[in-house]
């Protein structure tokens, strides 16, 4: 790279530059090559960089009017609804910033699944994303436990006692989360720091995350190595800034569709009713991005295994670069991977919708058929895909294929000559 | 460098390491703790219980640290179907004998033993109570017979202060 040539025009620039080399980094940023053919699909970053900086704004001016206590908790957050000034607004932001975010994440998810992204040399990037999502889903289930509503309460009751799974030392593990014999004030206090904590903890792995992005560079949709910067890079400053506002702009008007003419649908009803440990609401469902993994867990007719199911199905993508013994990287070369990718889209959907349904009759057979399925794809389809799969001919360079016509045309080309 | 050198070297390495773990676990162990139940909790271990309006077939729900018991006054049909179940039918087997000493009150905690959740009265396959969370069915002993749960539900401490009250804990 040539950022170490860098050099600030202004003599106070280079004599600061000399100290802190700032702006070689903020250059490093400007100049970064891109790929030239990155489609929409990869404006997600940017998007989910806006979701995390926006749930931060909006959850510390929230924090200004909220009191963590298990009597006023629930009138705090009323109190924020109908008194404070723009309240409504600011957390009617922050509870649906919770559901885009993972909106936004799922699909950045699903385009590295398609593109390949997770494979060598971008393993680490992967990796620290899926700690990231981790950690979205620990702050997701802690801000949703805050209201103090019905199904914070026993949201937060179903998902700490998950723990009570673990043999012997599983009881002691949930006394102690709870700082009591159930989820109560104790529990609330120590939930609203760690929610306050973990933003900042994303924050910083972002970092790292996108620090690992700029070692390689990008992945792109033909997913071939390229030179860099060469013809087929562009800088990072004016094009995909431009590409990525845009993209913003356009998940914005979804996002304020929600927050101004939909903003309880992803919630549920039962929350603006203050928690009772005496009644248990009569169907408990977790926020609709939590839905897949439920059903995991329900499908499973045994405590300890159902747990360690719904784990394995998130832990399992961390060892996906390994897994995924595929050399090409992008769906758009593997006809098969390609089919095998859409199943497994539509399987996490119906997983999706039976975790929304009771756990019972047809809607738990289709729960253990899909939660299979889901372990299947992984364990199994993937491993051996990589060894048994025809893939189609890769071009040497992105121009290749944009010179003539799309990416599949011109391997059909390529796979027609060589066969001449 | 000599061998006896390197030696004590060693040794003052280990030495060194292991009083800094120690120290360092010193400090962890107030950090974990203070996640713990404090004294003002655990002060509230026990709770006295009017059951004289209790009519049989009625279940009375109390909260005991934080939990929710079920005082349940039995009919005798349901005396009787908790009494002739087999042992090998249970997934947790237990006597009904040993779970309710007078066989007309039956008292234990209200939390389904899957993931936590109250279970409701007088519901599910086994006339007992039926977990609307994720399945589970107890039967009129609040035995788990059907669903993801483990366990029975749990029969806490407890004794009878009078014939009208129950102590809890």
């Amino acid at each position: 790279m040539s950022d170490h040539d860098y050099r600030p025009k202004s003599k106070v620039g280079q004599w600061f530059n000399d100290r802190l080399p700032l702006l070689t980094l903020a250059n490093h940023l400007t100049d970064y090559p891109t790929p030239k053919n990155l489609n929409y699909w990869w404006t997600f970053g940017g998007i989910l960089t806006f979701c995390l900086v926006t749930q931060i704004i909006t959850g510390l001016t929230l924090a200004m009017h909220y009191i963590a206590h298990a009597d006023m908790a629930f009138e705090s957050v009323e109190h924020i609804m109908r008194d404070v000034n723009y309240g409504w607004l600011i957390r009617y932001i922050h509870a649906n910033g919770a559901s885009m975010f993972f909106l936004a994440v799922y699909i950045h998810i699903f385009r590295s699944l398609f593109y390949g992204s997770y494979k060598a040399p971008r393993e680490i990037i992967w990796i620290i994303g899926i700690i990231i999502y981790l950690l979205m889903m620990a702050a997701a289930f802690m801000g949703y436990v805050l209201p103090w509503g019905q199904m914070s309460f026993w949201g937060a009751t179903v998902i700490t006692n998950l723990f009570s799974a673990i043999p012997l030392v599983g009881e002691g593990i949930v006394t102690w989360l709870w700082g009591g014999y159930s989820v109560d004030n104790p529990t609330l206090t120590r939930f609203f720091t760690l929610h306050y904590l973990i933003p900042f903890l994303i924050l910083g792995l972002v970092v790292l995350h996108i620090w690992a992005l700029h070692v390689p560079g990008n992945n792109n949709p033909v997913g071939i190595d390229i030179k860099k910067p060469s013809k087929d890079t562009v800088p990072f400053h004016p094009y995909i800034v431009i590409k990525d506002g845009f993209a913003l702009l356009m998940f914005m008007i979804v996002f304020a569709f929600f927050v101004f003419y939909a903003p309880n649908i992803l919630g549920h009803a039962d929350n603006y009713i203050e928690a009772n440990p005496m009644v248990t609401p009569a169907h408990i469902v977790p926020e609709w991005y939590l839905l897949p993994f439920y059903a995991i867990l329900r499908s499973v007719p045994d405590k300890l295994l159902g747990v360690v199911a719904m784990l394995s199905a998130i832990l399992i993508l961390a060892v996906l670069p390994w897994l995924d013994t595929s050399k090409i990287r992008s769906a758009v070369f593997r006809p098969l991977y390609k089919q095998f990718y859409w199943i497994l889209v539509a399987d996490v959907l119906i997983l999706g919708y039976v975790g929304a349904m009771p756990a019972e009759g047809l809607y738990l057979l289709i729960a253990r058929v899909a939660t299979a399925y889901y372990f299947l794809h992984f364990l199994i389809i993937l491993p051996v895909l990589g060894f048994k799969e025809k893939t189609l001919p890769v071009p040497l360079s992105i121009t290749e294929p944009v010179l003539g016509g799309s990416p599949n045309l011109a391997a059909a080309r390529n796979k027609e000559s060589k066969m001449e | 460098m000599s061998e006896k050198k390197t030696k004590r070297r060693d040794f003052l390495f280990t030495a060194t390491t292991a009083v800094g773990a120690v120290g360092a676990a010193a400090v962890v162990w107030p950090m974990i703790d203070q996640m713990n139940p404090d004294a003002s909790v655990k002060a509230l271990a026990s709770t006295e219980v009017d059951v004289s309006a209790l009519t049989p077939g009625n279940t009375l729900t109390v909260l005991w640290r934080g939990k929710p018991v079920f005082i349940r006054r039995r009919t005798q049909e349901e005396i009787d179907e908790a009494r002739k179940v087999k042992m090998e039918d249970l997934i947790h087997p237990e006597k009904d004998e040993d779970r309710a000493k007078n066989p007309e009150w039956l008292v234990m905690l209200g939390v389904c033993t899957h993931l936590g959740c109250v279970p409701l009265n007088d519901k599910g396959d086994y006339n007992g109570w039926f977990c609307p969370c994720h399945g589970s069915h107890y039967d009129t002993s609040g035995r788990i017979r059907k669903g993801p749960a483990p366990l029975n539900m749990e029969v806490p401490k407890y004794e009878f202060v009078n014939a009208n009250t129950i102590k809890i804990g």
